[in-house]
């Protein structure tokens, strides 16, 4: 696949899912499309732009491109709309009160200094406002924590500075010997050097700039799938984050977290670590290459085939623990496979 | 004879010691420390704020120009340390160094020599720290946090936990001169519901401070011991948990936040109804707040750990307690809304800073709901979204608040007014850039760039640079602060008045500009009508 079908079929879908996921939301509860719709002009602003994300100017969280992600996206624009409409209501009154009790205009102050009934309200109207974002985040949590019925399993590793992703099982079945690690693209590491000269707006995978987001190699998904991450470190803290997912999960050495995705769309997802894990903290991105089930299992085959026999293969991954060296997988590739 | 021994006691508490190293060095007196720590305040502000600077000087565009990865997270590690513990925290105890005892009319702090002590401390415990700077292998680079195992990664841990164990040591025994004094050493009349706000404020905060620092203690010394001694407090190879460092430090590091914003809250309670030229609203409420959020501050520490995997109950009973903290947040804010509605508003620096602190705090406070969230969390986590809500808090918050305070009661202790026109510029220079600086980080987070790293996706160029210039004037704004409290200081030729402000109400105000070096040596008549909240019957 070339990088330029990559990115058209990355930010294609992308248009799709805000529309998708818009008109989707206005079939939920009562009360969830009355605060859809409170914060339709904040939606309007800053969502509705069909383009990969992260993008320039990009002003909002992006919808993502799972099944779950749209709850994170969802709960930020209510709570932002609660906020703003609060904001505007308290820092109203605010100015009300500073232009119109201006001792330079003539205002006396008044003696009072106590009100029980305004403090009883602005005491219990809080409250029901945060009882209702809680009851709506908790839903959230309920889906998120359920990794019941997953169809997939990778096992995601961290590393000071790269990832390594071993696919575990697929449709109930174990896989054998598919696993490598992930690491910044040769182009972005080499532009990223102090005083290296090189421009990072040239840092491209067709017309995407993807300069501290890229890797040599991706970790290959299946779209409309139930895939279960388990997700662990081998020295420090790292953070596992798919904004595209709608969640991250720290990688931590001695313990495996987990937590699940189900994507949408076909397309090329990045994200990077969120836990400061030393020097090249800002140097380990991470990317999904999230291809059809069909694709998936040819994808697979192959590296099972292509792992099983060669001892050689074993050794290209571990290679790619010398950071800034020769890159065996060309660096502009946006996907592998 | 007793009578000549009281007269020359008398005499000798109206003048300070003249030698420079005996007054400075040696001094017991109240008024003298916290001078001593306002003026390390600002240095640390300034010695922070230039890691700041660079910072947003690396952050200006994509690539690397200026330094190396490592030392980047030695700035931001450092930046966070000198401006929480050498800017903020120091600030805080000099106000109340100054202005409590003269509040609650005593003659000075509890424990004097103790006073000292804990002041004469911090140099060392900063030099320290700071000194890791120029060690072989640098300073801590895992971020204030530091989170095992990468600060145990670092050569100059022990440095680090030593001079935090030093801070902690000076904040405690202030914590106790402070608790000390109010319940002790209130004049007559003086009860604990007639207290100033801010008195109110420091009590609570010192209550917290005795109860999460030596917790900080504990966490940094197990890091010490993991590192050194063999132990696996944290090392999952020998049986122990990274994630409980964090539960620990968390514990402390919760309560600290609120040790950052309770005095400034203090702070604004004083200085909204001296400007609105009414009693603060709703004084009881006020101080129910104040504890309130102190004891929320206990229970709801795991909200910074929402992604390190915990379990679905403990995650959602640390956010509907995160969540609960905004209703006595709302209840502060709308009681200054309300003590300023009816009023005579005027509004000289101090108030404006004091209005800019109540609407940019409340900004900070909306991002601080909306990342209560769990699931919203999930992307909010460890982004520039989370260093955008803690900059509202406690730059436009916190040192806000030190800000108002400091013109407030500049002239007091200085006897000077400072310069009317000059303080209003840094007021709308710092007001206008602090918002350049830090609203497009909400954006730069929202849009997925993680903190705490020095390069990034040329999608996050625009707004950084936005972010690095306002950093930049933000920074050279503040050099017209310290040239408005020099000239305040050493040149204002303009005599303060005792009361200074029209509004001002409190026993602070009663007293000479300059007061006395030392002040109620004879406790002073309370009338009720004096007090700052006026009617204390509410």
């Amino acid at each position: 696949m070339t990088s330029g079908s990559i990115r058209t079929d990355g930010t294609g879908p992308d248009g799709h899912r805000i529309r998708d996921g818009r008109s989707s939301r206005g079939g939920m509860a009562g009360i969830r499309r009355a605060v859809v719709a409170s914060t339709a002009i904040v939606l309007a602003l800053c969502a509705g732009l069909a383009q990969a994300d992260p993008h320039p100017w990009q002003l909002n969280m992006g919808r993502g491109a799972t099944t779950w992600s749209g709850e994170p996206y969802f709960l930020n624009n209510v709570a932002l709309g609660v906020c703003v409409v609060i904001g505007v209501l308290v820092f109203g009154a605010m100015f009300i009160a500073m232009f119109r009790f201006r001792k330079s205009r003539g205002a006396v102050a008044e003696k009072w200094s106590h009100n029980t009934m305004v403090e009883i309200i602005w005491t219990t109207i809080p409250v029901i406002i945060l009882m209702t974002l809680a009851w709506l985040a908790t839903d959230g949590m309920r889906t998120f924590y359920d990794t019941t019925g997953s169809q997939m399993t990778v096992k995601v590793t961290g590393y000071q500075w790269k990832w390594r992703y071993d696919y575990v099982d697929y449709l109930g079945k174990p896989v054998s010997k598919v696993g490598y690690m992930s690491k910044l693209d040769a182009l972005s590491d080499k532009t990223r050097q102090l005083d290296s000269g090189l421009d990072p707006y040239a840092v491209k995978t067709g017309d995407e700039n993807t300069y501290l987001l890229n890797v040599d190699k991706p970790l290959v998904l299946p779209i409309h799938t139930k895939i279960r991450f388990v997700i662990t470190s081998e020295d420090v803290i790292h953070s596992w984050w798919m904004p595209s997912f709608g969640w991250k999960m720290d990688a931590i050495p001695g313990i495996i977290n987990s937590a699940w995705t189900n994507i949408n769309a076909a397309g090329t997802y990045r994200g990077q670590c969120a836990e400061l894990c030393g020097q090249d903290h800002g140097f380990m991105p991470i990317v999904v290459k999230a291809v059809s089930k069909e694709d998936f299992a040819k994808w697979l085959a192959a590296q099972e085939q292509a792992n099983a026999p060669a001892p050689a293969a074993p050794a290209a991954a571990a290679t790619a623990a010398a950071p800034a060296t020769a890159q065996v997988v060309a660096p502009d590739a946006g996907g592998h496979g | 004879m007793a009578h000549e021994a009281t007269h020359d006691q008398h005499d000798d508490h109206h003048h300070a010691p003249q030698g420079f190293f005996q007054r400075w060095v040696m001094s017991t007196n109240h008024k003298d420390i916290g001078t001593l720590y306002l003026i390390f305040s600002l240095t640390m502000f300034f010695i922070g704020g230039s890691f700041a600077m660079v910072i947003r000087a690396e952050l200006f565009k994509p690539g690397l120009q200026l330094v190396q990865p490592y030392f980047f997270n030695e700035m931001t590690t450092m930046h966070a340390l000198v401006m929480i513990f050498g800017a903020i925290m120091p600030a805080f105890v000099g106000l109340g160094n100054w202005m409590i005892p003269m509040m609650v009319g005593a003659p000075d702090m509890a424990l004097p020599r103790m006073n000292n002590l804990s002041f004469w401390i911090l140099p060392f415990a900063f030099a320290l720290l700071l000194s890791t700077l120029f060690l072989p292998g640098g300073s801590q680079a895992g971020g204030w946090t530091m989170y095992p195992p990468l600060s145990l990664q670092s050569s100059s841990l022990a440095y680090t936990v030593f001079a935090i164990h030093l801070m902690g040591i000076s904040s405690i025994m202030g914590a106790i001169n402070i608790i000390a004094t109010i319940l002790n050493m209130r004049a007559p009349g003086m009860d604990l519901l007639k207290m100033p706000v801010f008195v109110w404020s420091w009590l609570i905060t010192a209550f917290l401070l005795i109860a999460v620092m030596p917790v900080l203690a504990g966490a940094v010394t197990m890091l010490l011991t993991d590192k050194y001694f063999g132990t696996s407090f944290f090392n999952p190879h020998g049986g122990g948990d990274p994630v409980l460092y964090q539960h620990v430090f968390w514990f402390f590091g919760h309560p600290e936040v609120y040790i950052m914003i309770l005095p400034a809250f203090g702070i604004i309670s004083e200085v909204i109804p001296t400007f609105s030229r009414k009693p603060i609203f709703g004084y009881k409420a006020m101080v129910f707040a104040i504890a309130s959020i102190a004891f929320l501050s206990f229970i709801v520490w795991a909200h910074h750990m929402f992604a390190v995997g915990l379990p679905m109950g403990a995650e959602i009973f640390f956010m509907y307690a995160t969540m609960l903290i905004a209703v006595p947040t709302g209840v502060k804010v709308f009681n200054w809304v309300a003590t300023m509605w009816g009023g005579s508003l005027s509004f000289e620096t101090p108030m404006l800073f004091a209005i800019a602190f109540v609407i940019l705090f409340t900004i900070g406070g909306f991002s601080g709901l909306m990342l209560a969230l769990v699931p919203a969390d999930f992307q909010y986590h460890d982004t520039y979204f989370v260093v955008a809500h803690f900059h509202y808090v406690l730059v436009t918050g916190a040192a806000f608040a030190i800000m108002s305070a400091t013109y407030y009661w500049m002239p007091k202790w200085t006897g000077h007014m400072y310069n009317e026109f000059w303080g209003k510029v840094h007021f709308w220079c710092s007001v206008v850039f602090v918002n350049v600086l830090f609203f497009p980080q909400h954006f730069l987070g929202l849009a997925g760039m993680p903190r705490r790293i020095p390069d990034y996706n040329v999608a996050f160029a625009d707004f950084n640079m936005i972010s690095s210039i306002g950093g930049f004037l933000f920074g050279a704004s503040q050099l017209i602060f310290l040239g408005v409290i020099v000239h305040c200081a050493f040149f204002s030729k303009k005599k303060a008045t005792d009361r200074v402000w029209e509004g001002a109400r409190g026993l602070e105000w009663t007293l000479s500009s300059p007061p006395p070096h030392h002040s109620f040596t004879v406790p002073p008549v309370v009338h009720d009508e004096e007090l700052a909240h006026g009617h204390v019957n509410d």
